[in-house]
């Protein structure tokens, strides 16, 4: 105990802003990993708007139809791109640590390649419903 | 150095399951219902309301929506664990979350069968 003590009294502190925005980089699994809790952040807030969506789509036809209208607003556009960006990475994102979890793909290599597989793979598939829903 | 009494408590474990049980149906719900969005026909109204008449979409939409709770709660409150120190504080936005959480179920719950 004293050693420890000993050594944190040694350790030179260096986390401030700067070093926090321009010094420290993440590597990728930091990314996939800090954009994983990001993204989830963000789906908890947007699933107040997604609920409002799923009602009026429901309701009627008539409401049905104004939901229609609605998402081509682009600034709606833009915020529903942001929560299905977030939904699909954290949906890859999620399975890679379920595989991390269950001892697959711990190599420094295979971690970084599945770190670069899910970022990509977020972006993709945001861009595959994108496309579908415009 | 650890040096804690391991009996009745479960330092989290129940949690952590529950975590990555939840999260294995959401992604199910999500590779189906992805799978009807863009496979199926194009959707229109009556494609949309028709879809969620049927009392599996129901039943499996509810599913996802109780894990979705489930899960959002754990996920939340580990943020709230790591960023808000102050003891009072986080209990008001805890509570505030279980809150929000507990009004998007009965929402759904709303929207599914009305």
């Amino acid at each position: 105990m004293s050693q420890a003590a000993a050594n944190k009294k040694n350790r030179p502190k260096y986390l401030n802003l700067t070093a926090l925005l321009f010094e420290i980089r993440l590597p990728l699994a930091g990314w996939v990993s800090i954009l994983h809790r990001i993204s989830g952040a963000l789906l908890f807030v947007g699933t107040l708007w997604l609920l409002f969506m799923l009602d009026r789509s429901l309701a009627s036809a008539r409401d049905f139809a104004f939901v229609v209208h609605y998402l081509h607003l682009w600034p709606v556009k833009l915020a529903l791109l942001v929560l299905i960006w977030a939904y699909c990475h954290h949906f890859c994102a999620g399975i890679r640590f379920l595989l991390l979890e269950t001892q697959r793909g711990w190599d420094k290599k295979s971690a970084r390649l599945s770190s670069i597989v899910v970022l990509i793979a977020g972006v993709a598939l945001t861009i595959v419903f994108g496309a579908r829903l415009w | 150095m650890v040096s804690r009494i391991v009996v009745g408590a479960h330092y989290g474990w129940r949690d952590w399951l529950a975590q990555r049980v939840t999260a294995v149906i959401m992604a199910l719900y999500s590779v189906i219902l992805a799978a009807v969005l863009l496979l199926g026909q194009p959707i229109n109204y009556d494609v949309w309301h028709g879809l969620f008449a049927q009392g599996w979409m129901r039943v499996a939409t509810l599913l996802f929506a109780v894990s979705v709770a489930w899960h959002m709660w754990i996920g939340v409150r580990d943020i709230l664990m790591d960023y808000v120190k102050p003891v009072g504080l986080r209990l008001v936005l805890q509570v505030l979350v279980v809150v929000v959480i507990a009004a998007y179920l009965g929402w759904t719950v709303q929207i599914l069968w009305r």
